[in-house]
């Protein structure tokens, strides 16, 4: 689905990501963990061209360099941003409009299974999206990222700024997208909770990949189980 | 006060009004999606006026038609000073834009000066704009009452595409957060660059009927309709297209108002704009319509 070689990231003179390889493949749920300013959120970034990097990014067999932000999410690779980003000033239903912006035949009905996932939002369709509570408008986040049939779908901090029981919901959510088909790469500092849901792991440190593996292995490590599990 | 009179300076007003509105919506819009006082704005209403001018009296087009080539030509160049000035300062500090603003209204200002003088032409008006009609027992010229009217159609056009299409709901967007509309897969650049081409057809509106009321064209004629609409767009609320609306009325009653019924202030008409422009900043800064002045746009 998609390979990462070499790929650093730089703002200004300062280098946020020093040289990481890592790939994911159709149908995984893949998980970048690490603390605040490993380099998660950069790596990200710099999968959509959106900060100054180098390195090879295949995406479905194509070579990424000399494409814009937007026409790589065209192609389907999509990202819900940290903090989410739904547009407040705009009804959850435009949300959903402006995540399906280049998909006018599907927009109709993958609004119907948007609101059947999140029965939550259906009820608040006409509203101003910044009315929604923050586990709202992850779940609207996700939803108007997936109005655009994405291939790779890349999820930034999911769980930010969530309460535990809602935490747990967006996870079990990401897990059904699995289950309908959609390859997902994850980027958490919980990092518990994206091991157990995750095929693949790999732990960011000051910009460097330096552990990686199956992900149900990496719970049950005790280097990983000091350091990002708390115990 | 007689009746009469006081109804025909209303509809007067309206009309002087809708006029700054047309030129307000377009100040207001290019804020909202880049935070940029686009001064050059009245000088593209200027070139709307010259465009309907040249339309009629150099190639002989019908009103209509030259209308059409002004509104299409405005957009063109509006769009085009987005392309060429704007979109390589996307990530400049705001200021730049600024100052680029001004140099292409002294551009435009200017390079009109040199091609076409500074004398102020006369503008072939089409004699039925001018023909008197009775409204009931108001005599007004036709173009009195075309000009609201027209107002009021373009606006309703215009709320449609920013509340009804999905181009209008990604300019909405795009008032909030640019980042965020690149990753709907939309490309922010096309989207600003249509919002120049909107606001630049619809000053063009505005420069013909001024065109047409005054009845001339000169070069620098933008630049104190620019400034008064301006002012509009911030009492009203900048970012806030109905609030843009709200201020060109204001603005345009005011200054007839005043003049019709205080005749010996007639002399401080221009500065009545700049009054209410100074009150708002000192009272509401945010302006009638503006709320939130990171939150609310449109």
């Amino acid at each position: 689905m998609i390979s990462i070689k070499n790929l650093h990231v730089y703002y200004g003179l300062i280098e946020a990501v020093k040289g990481i390889d890592f790939e994911v493949k159709e149908g995984e749920i893949v998980s970048l963990i690490g603390s605040n300013g490993a380099g998660k959120s950069s790596t990200l970034k710099a999968l959509l061209n959106s900060v100054k990097k180098s390195g090879e990014i295949n995406f479905l067999g194509y070579d990424t360099r000399n494409h814009k932000t937007h026409t790589l999410v065209q192609h389907g690779l999509s990202l819900v941003p940290e903090g989410r980003k739904i547009f407040i000033n705009l009804t959850i239903e435009e949300n959903l409009r402006m995540g399906a912006f280049n998909n006018d035949e599907n927009y109709e009905h993958l609004k119907e299974v948007m609101y059947g996932l999140f029965p939550r939002i259906k009820d608040k369709r006409h509203q101003m999206a910044g009315t929604l509570s923050g586990g709202e408008q992850q779940m609207l986040a996700i939803s108007r990222a997936l109005m655009g049939e994405p291939k790779l779908l890349m999820l930034d901090e999911p769980s930010l700024g969530l309460a535990p029981k809602i935490v747990g919901e967006v996870f079990e959510t990401i897990m059904r997208l699995r289950e309908e088909g959609i390859t997902i790469l994850l980027v958490e500092q919980n990092a518990f909770a994206a091991l157990k849901i995750s095929d693949k792991a790999y732990v960011l440190e000051n910009g460097k990949i330096v552990m990686s593996g199956i992900a149900s292995d990496m719970i049950g490590d005790d280097t990983i189980r000091k350091k990002y599990l708390g115990g | 006060m007689d009746v009469t009179i006081f109804m025909q300076q209303m509809i007067n007003g309206f009309s002087l009004g809708s006029m700054y509105a047309l030129i307000a919506i377009g100040y207001t819009m290019v804020y909202g999606v880049l935070r940029l006082i686009n001064f050059a704005h009245g000088d593209i209403m200027m070139v709307g006026g010259f465009l309907g001018y040249f339309g009629i009296a150099v190639l002989g087009l019908p009103f209509a038609a030259a209308v059409l080539l002004a509104v299409v030509g405005s957009a063109l160049l509006g769009m085009a000073s987005d392309r060429i000035a704007y979109r390589p300062l996307r990530s400049a500090p705001k200021i730049s834009l600024l100052i680029t603003a001004i140099g292409i209204s002294f551009f435009l200002e200017n390079s009109f000066n040199v091609f076409f003088g500074g004398v102020p032409r006369a503008f072939p008006v089409p004699p039925y704009m001018e023909k008197m009609v009775e409204v009931s027992g108001l005599m007004m010229p036709v173009s009195a009452i075309l000009v609201p009217v027209v107002t009021v159609i373009l606006l309703v056009i215009i709320l449609w595409v920013l509340f009804k299409t999905k181009y209008g709901m990604a300019i909405r967007a795009l008032a909030f957060d640019v980042d965020t509309v690149n990753l709907m897969g939309i490309d922010a650049n096309r989207i600003i660059t249509l919002v120049f081409g909107m606001g630049s057809a619809l000053a063009a509106v505005g420069g013909i009927f001024w065109a047409v009321n005054y009845p001339s064209v000169e070069p620098m004629m933008g630049v104190l309709v620019g400034l008064k609409a301006f002012a509009a767009a911030v009492v009203g609320g900048i970012g806030s297209v109905g609030g843009a609306v709200i201020g060109g009325l204001i603005i345009g009653f005011t200054e007839v108002v005043v003049v019709a019924f205080f005749p010996e202030l007639g002399g401080y008409k221009d500065a009545f704009a700049f009054v209410f422009l100074i009150l708002i900043l000192l009272f509401k800064p945010t302006g009638i319509l503006g709320l939130d002045f990171e939150k609310s746009r449109f």
